[in-house]
């Protein structure tokens, strides 16, 4: 039986001579708050751009689910594996049309229901997106998404641009969209503390490889998230 | 003048305002003179080339497949300035040359097809170069604009892609605008053409004892023409362009960022 949301089987990314990923071998599992934690350029946001196919291993295999994304199409996969970037990015127009960018057909009930669980009311939906907050940006790229139902939820360093308040705020709620909707979520930080509050599962990569996986309570996860601090203070 | 000849001080005279130019570019310090100079320099030399070659292209006897092959030669050079403008364009010189031939072929294949103007030298070589001349500049801002525009909203477009768009409507948007400029410049022109200027072809036949009314007709469908080979030609170079920075897999390939 497969466990794993994802597996990384030996997989490098290069690109422009610089090697991102460095032979990964690491299992992302089921059910579980996975954080991938390293210090900049560790290769953490390629990692998960490969998770939807954004990128595209050089060798090696990425399974979803067991099965190999290169033989999955890229399209329903990326609706099944939505992703917020690091920074909010929004289309021009309000509130609504972003998320019926994603969802064309969505009716009025499923564009304020989408809101709720991104945790904005129903008066956003008019909003042009130049006049909102960061916090409230991203919390709209997070409803964008979600308004395709995804499975599972890769979060690319998504509180970088925010305030300490909006970033807790944000972590809230999707550690509920993770135990009330059964989202598997995958969550790229370099920020200790972040990791301290959100990782049931951890993966600590350094220049491109993996150097931890597992149980983020343990003494070697401690361990190399010591490394990683290190690495980012110098 | 009288009869259309220019001397050497006709010729001297008519770079008075390029010295004027030079004069603003010095004296507001916008480092334009050497552009300015090889510009004129550039035109002057093409222009006298030219001048020889339509004058052993009009000789009376000689074929007109001569004509053809200048023509060809301008679709090849033109498609080379668009792969040069927008290098990070993989494979955009064999896009450009599909574009501008067909455009161009369809175009004269009308004019000379419907006897707009008999079919020989005197009237390939020049409609070739309207044609081919007009569709260049948009074509280069087609490609350059939709290099820039993927380029600069790099997060827009993928993020359009992660939510399940393919590249092609990944990439609409950017498209459509870069179309959109390209065009502009020439649904301005044929907005204000009769009041603002009195196109080349016209003016030439008016000048050539040609009945006005007769001359506007025949203006008219060049000018219709132009603005199809230019729409036609931008909105291929700019589906192309889009084509050709996506990967078959949709995901937005890497753009080296233009550095001239």
């Amino acid at each position: 039986m497969v466990t794993d949301v994802f597996t990384f089987d030996g997989t490098t990314v290069s690109f422009n001579g610089v090697t991102a990923l460095d032979r990964v071998s690491a299992g992302i599992p089921v059910g579980k708050l996975c954080v991938v934690a390293g210090s900049s350029g560790s290769g953490k946001s390629t990692l998960l751009r490969l998770c939807n196919r954004l990128e595209i291993p050089t060798s090696g295999r990425v399974m979803f689910h067991g099965t190999e994304l290169s033989t999955l199409d890229p399209l329903s996969l990326r609706r099944k594996v939505g992703m917020v970037f690091q920074r909010p990015a929004l289309f021009p127009g309000t509130v609504r049309e972003n998320l019926l960018v994603a969802e064309p057909a969505a009716s009025k009930a499923t564009l304020a229901e989408t809101l709720t669980h991104a945790e904005l009311d129903g008066t956003f939906l008019d909003r042009a997106g130049d006049d909102l907050s960061g916090g409230e940006a991203q919390r709209v790229c997070l409803a964008r998404t979600l308004i395709c139902r995804p499975e599972v939820l890769l979060m690319d360093e998504p509180t970088s641009s925010l305030h300490p308040a909006a970033s807790l705020a944000l972590e809230t709620t999707v550690r509920r969209l993770h135990t009330e909707q059964s989202v598997d979520i995958v969550w790229v930080t370099h920020d200790v503390t972040q990791i301290d509050r959100l990782a049931e599962h951890l993966l600590v990569l350094s220049r491109g490889r993996a150097v931890y996986s597992g149980d983020p309570d343990t003494n070697e996860a401690k361990l190399a998230l010591e490394t990683l601090t290190v690495e980012e203070e110098s | 003048m009288g009869s259309g000849d220019v001397d050497a001080l006709g010729l001297a005279t008519s770079l008075i305002l390029v010295a004027v130019a030079l004069t603003v570019s010095l004296g507001q310090h916008l480092r334009l003179e050497k552009t300015l100079v090889w510009s004129v320099v550039r035109a002057f030399g093409q222009l006298i080339v030219m001048g020889f070659v339509l004058a052993w292209l009009l000789e009376p006897g000689r074929g007109i497949g001569f004509s053809w092959l200048w023509v060809a030669g301008m679709v090849v050079f033109a498609a080379w300035t668009v792969r040069s403008r927008a290098p990070e364009i993989t494979g955009l010189f064999s896009i450009a040359i599909l574009a501008l031939t067909a455009a161009t072929g369809v175009t004269m294949g009308v004019i000379f097809g419907l006897g707009v103007f008999p079919m020989e030298a005197r009237a390939i070589v020049p409609l070739g170069g309207m044609m081919i001349g007009n569709s260049l500049g948009s074509t280069v801002v087609a490609a350059r604009r939709v290099a820039d525009e993927l380029s600069d909203k790099r997060a827009e477009v993928e993020a359009r892609l992660a939510l399940g768009h393919s590249s092609r409507d990944a990439g609409r948007p950017y498209v459509r605008n870069a179309i959109r400029t390209a065009l502009t410049p020439q649904i301005e022109s044929t907005k204000a053409v009769g009041l603002v200027f009195l196109p080349g072809a016209m003016t030439g036949l008016i000048l050539a004892g040609v009945d006005p009314i007769d001359a506007v007709l025949v203006q008219a469908a060049i000018m219709y023409l132009i603005l199809g080979t230019v729409a036609t030609t931008s909105v291929v170079i700019g589906i192309g362009s889009l084509r050709r920075l996506f990967t078959p897999d949709h995901r937005l390939k890497r753009l080296a960022r233009k550095t001239t």
